[in-house]
């Protein structure tokens, strides 16, 4: 009873501001994820300038922007991880990926060149589930064997937000290391065994510097644009590789998207020569039976005009374009989409 | 008195030298407290320094590289801490006047005296999701009224508390003089007693806002943030504890700079209206005391 | 301060005019308004959690596993972090407050006392946000470099409970319990010194007076004399400082460690309510378990810091009455 009264007050305190405030014309709105906010936001920004056409992009965490999608409050959600086929059934939401990320490892060796430190999956699942506990470990060492490394202990970094991150990364480890999985899992945010949580990219690579022994995950992004050295991963061909953006994109092409259902191809521990085991693509999810299919149509667009306009903002803020042909797969998917049998791609 | 002397120094010594260790203790606790002012104001300025420009004031939110500034988050700022004073000031004042004139010792004072102490100490963090709870579900989203309104709340009762002590030290022969003269109960308060207290019931008002200033808890789940200029209430809008929160974390030396400043902008605004609100209150206590 | 209000009724036998009756019932309204915003916060946070309660029944209160890949939440971990940063930050910030309010009431020079009190309250001013960067980026590596290897090897000497919980034994990380208690002591300290010095300042100046001419120092007139005298009130300006460290949120989460595990050591990472619901609020699903505890949860740190103001408030009555 209260609380109806609470929530009409507010309801009549609202629908006061609303006739109040200008009705602005606010071409797309979109909200999620929180990882390619800036991106995103960039591309808002020169595709304004170059079409007129002015994105609003809120992040609200990947999890909101499924939910805002859902009840169709936004004209786009964006997620870090793929949403599961039957609930996109469900909601009736088609998903395509729109910007790769990568998930790198900065550590803090008194001594030792961390770019020149080489792990594996498993090791670094011993080491997240407090297995593996000093830098000397004779697991690490037989991995570098022309490294002196240190007698002192592995402290383990990780994001005290949940966080897609946190999902990419989890995911990974829970891959290639059954004890990780068993033990831990993965999920935006789990029960790490070890280990501290620190907020954000910024936190989790401020903790590693502090920490002597330290060892943490954070975006390529934060690490390419902070100059931090990243250390090698064993790959799914077994080769020790650097993260580096040729070898993110190999990842990124040797996924099997024609296999892959609602476009959410794997490309966690790819094999290759420069793969990068830690690659994902973030998606973007629209309703495929829109309230207004311009809105919608306005977003493939703006999506459109990104993938081939994007690059150089990308490249700026150290994200990874999706392979064209990745791109063409993108397009072809946007094909399906076509409310009251009006077919909104290609728009003229 | 020479006999007694060796036993009675000796303890005389030793009760000085407590005296004075003890002494000496409260001056290193007072000394400590000052250096860790200075230590948090410093790295506030000398970081928040790097990104301050005119460009903080005139511009929105950019896209890292693209400048930009913190204008569309002081606004936004500015609007829900306005806002939220507006709304949560004259309820808190109304608690006061009720607590101090009406209430007094009553039971139902009582219990609402009480009451309104737990909401002064209520951790912010819940009041954020109360209000997400009843304004930002039920309205389908995030939006600068539902701010404000978490921030009202956290104003009140900050309010209502610094009226009743204010009203309180309103000497009472103000009271019986204007009942005397005539004047109905309402008069006496909005015509005697509430303008005696003015200068003590702004200075509530000052600390309720600089408190409500510096709240980032609260705004997380109610208003959300706004990279764009707006300042329609029913969107999500900007704020400077959000834009520090989002930038410190961010990759871009440009917008971790930014956050600095912002947190440096918070705290001054907050500093002036701390110290302002005590000048009002000096100048109230001199007008009584004289 | 309090100075004698109205004992008598402000308009005797007179009769009630209209007027005044909208303004008794105006007034009645915006205090019961008070009431009314804590019963819904409260009434909120039950039925939001109510789903936690449901499915864990009172192991969500103690139950030490908290892992979101298998949806098992208990909150023992998150209210021993809550509970040990909160009494150990008291414990710092008491004596230091109460060191400052005595300075500031008996040693400090006359001219000098409003501008340090200013200074000193001014702490409580500064955003808690850049609490928590100063105490991530400052505090934090000083505890890594010097405090916890020294705190390490002198007290290796104390047993640990059981074997996991080894006292103050910790790989020297900075952040952690005992750091996220000294940033809250930090905090709440120009609370506790502006509180204490009120009620010190309250104290009738002829009981000091009586004591100097007794021979007393500075010191015995103040544990002799003065603190017995206000006693219940000091204790309440702590309570009303512990019912802040409790629910403080934002400068936790940078230096706690967020680590949702029963802690091993006083420095171990650990986590709050506040800080739990912050760090996971904004990926919680509507309708989802996940949510509903962290509501729960809210529940709970409003049931904690309601028990602990209410002590404080009956300790603050107790001095007024007597």
């Amino acid at each position: 009873m209260l609380m109806q009264l609470a929530r009409r007050l507010i309801s009549a305190l609202a629908a006061t501001a609303l006739i109040a405030a200008p009705a602005m014309a606010q071409d797309m709105t979109g909200a999620g994820a929180t990882f390619p906010a800036p991106i995103y936001s960039s591309w808002g920004e020169d595709y304004a300038k170059a079409s007129g056409g002015r994105l609003n992009y809120q992040a609200l965490g990947s999890g909101a922007g499924v939910t805002q999608i859902i009840n169709r409050t936004v004209d786009f959600g964006a997620s870090d991880s793929p949403v599961s086929p039957e609930r996109l059934e469900k909601e009736q939401l088609l998903q395509f990926p729109a910007v790769i990320g990568a998930v790198v490892l900065i550590v803090n060796v008194p001594g030792v060149d961390g770019s020149k430190i080489r792990l594996t999956g498993e090791v670094l699942g011993e080491i997240y589930v407090g297995r593996v506990r000093l830098w000397n470990d004779p697991k690490i060492t037989a991995l570098n064997p022309t490294l002196k490394l240190p007698q002192i202990p592995i402290s383990p970094a990780y994001r005290a937000d949940s966080s897609g991150t946190t999902s990419v990364f989890t995911k990974y480890l829970s891959g290639v290391s059954p004890i990780f999985k068993e033990r831990t899992g993965a999920g935006n945010a789990v029960a790490w065994r070890t280990g501290l949580g620190a907020p954000g990219n910024a936190g989790v690579a401020a903790a590693v510097k502090n920490i002597k022994g330290g060892i943490g995950y954070v975006e390529f992004a934060y690490a390419a644009e902070n100059g931090m050295s990243a250390l090698m991963l064993a790959n799914g061909s077994g080769k020790f590789v650097a993260p580096s953006v040729p070898g993110f994109l190999e990842a990124a092409s040797q996924a099997d998207w024609a296999n892959a259902k609602n476009l959410a191809a794997p490309m966690l521990n790819m094999p290759g020569d420069n793969s990068w085991p830690i690659v994902t693509s973030t998606y973007i999810l629209v309703p495929k039976n829109p309230k207004d299919p311009a809105r919608t149509q306005r977003v493939l667009k703006f999506f459109d005009w990104s993938f081939r306009n994007g690059t150089p903002a990308a490249d700026r803020l150290h994200y990874i374009m999706l392979p064209p042909e990745v791109q063409d797969r993108v397009r072809q998917e946007w094909t399906k989409l076509s409310p009251g049998g009006q077919p909104l791609w290609p728009a003229n | 008195m020479k006999q007694l002397t060796a036993a009675t120094r000796a303890r005389y010594f030793r009760r000085q030298l407590v005296d004075r260790i003890m002494g000496g203790l409260c001056i290193a606790a007072a000394g400590l407290g000052l250096v860790l002012l200075g230590m948090i104001l410093w790295m506030l300025f000398s970081n928040g320094i790097a990104g301050f420009s005119l460009a903080v004031f005139t511009e929105s939110m950019a896209q890292p590289g693209a400048g930009g500034g913190l204008a569309n988050a002081i606004v936004g700022s500015l609007i829900q801490v306005g806002l939220g004073a507006m709304i949560g000031a004259p309820i808190g004042m109304m608690v006061g006047v009720y607590l101090s004139e009406v209430g007094k010792e009553s039971k139902f004072a009582q219990v609402v005296r009480f009451v309104n102490d737990i909401l002064l100490s209520a951790p912010s963090v819940l009041i954020g999701l109360f209000v997400y709870q009843i304004a930002v579900e039920p309205l389908g989203g995030f939006s600068g009224l539902a701010g404000a309104l978490a921030l009202a709340i956290i104003a009140m009762p900050i309010v209502a508390r610094t009226t009743e002590d204010i009203l309180r030290l309103v000497p009472q022969a103000y009271r019986d003089g204007a009942v005397a003269l005539g004047s109905r109960e309402n008069e006496v308060v909005r015509k005697v007693v509430l303008p005696a207290a003015f200068g003590g019931i702004l200075t509530g008002v000052l600390l309720a806002v600089a408190r409500i200033a510096g709240e980032t808890a609260p705004l997380l789940f109610t208003s959300l943030g706004n990279t764009n200029w707006s300042t329609d209430l029913t969107q999500p809008m900007a704020s400077l504890p959000i834009a520090i929160y989002r930038y410190a974390g961010s990759p871009y030396q440009e917008w971790v700079n930014l956050a600095w400043t912002g947190a440096m902008l918070i705290t001054v605004g907050v500093l002036v209206l701390n110290i302002l609100s005590r000048f009002s209150h000096a100048a109230v206590a001199g007008k009584q005391g004289g | 301060m309090n100075t004698p209000i109205a004992e008598r009724p402000l308009l005797g036998s007179r009769k009630i005019h209209a007027a005044d009756t909208t303004f008794r019932i105006s007034l009645h309204v915006a205090g019961a308004l008070v009431v009314v915003v804590l019963l819904s916060i409260l009434a909120i946070m039950f039925i939001g959690g109510k789903l936690a309660f449901d499915t864990f029944g009172l192991g969500f209160i103690w139950g030490t596993e908290w892992n979101p890949v298998t949806q098992v939440y208990g909150a023992l971990p998150a209210i021993t972090g809550t509970l040990v940063t909160a009494v150990l930050a008291l414990c710092i910030a008491w004596p230091i407050g109460f060191g400052i309010a005595f300075f500031l009431t008996e040693i400090c020079p006359e001219k000098l006392r409003t501008p340090l009190g200013v200074a000193i309250e001014l702490l409580a001013a500064v955003p808690s946000i850049v609490y928590g960067m100063w105490g991530f980026f400052v505090l934090a590596p000083f505890m890594s470099e010097y405090v916890q290897p020294w705190l390490t090897n002198v007290f290796i000497w104390i047993p640990p409970i059981g074997d996991s919980f080894f006292w103050f034994t910790a790989p020297p990380i900075g952040v952690g319990m005992l750091t996220a208690a000294l940033i809250l002591a930090i905090m709440i300290l120009p609370f506790i010194a502006a509180t204490t010095r009120d009620v010190l300042l309250s104290t009738p100046q002829l009981l000091k007076d009586g004591a100097y001419a007794m021979g007393a120092t500075r010191w015995e007139a103040l544990t002799g004399v003065v603190i017995p005298a206000v006693r219940g009130s000091l204790f309440g300006a702590v309570f009303l400082g512990l019912g802040r460290a409790l629910g403080e949120t934002m400068a936790v989460v940078f230096v706690i460690g967020n680590a949702i595990r029963m802690p091993d050591s006083v420095m171990a990472p650990s986590a709050t309510i506040a800080s739990v619901v912050a760090n996971s609020f904004p990926e919680a699903e509507p309708g989802t378990l996940d949510l509903a505890v962290l509501l729960g949860l809210g529940f709970i740190l409003f049931v904690v810091s309601f028990g602990v103001l209410a002590v404080a408030r009956v300790l603050l009555r107790q001095e007024r009455m007597s």
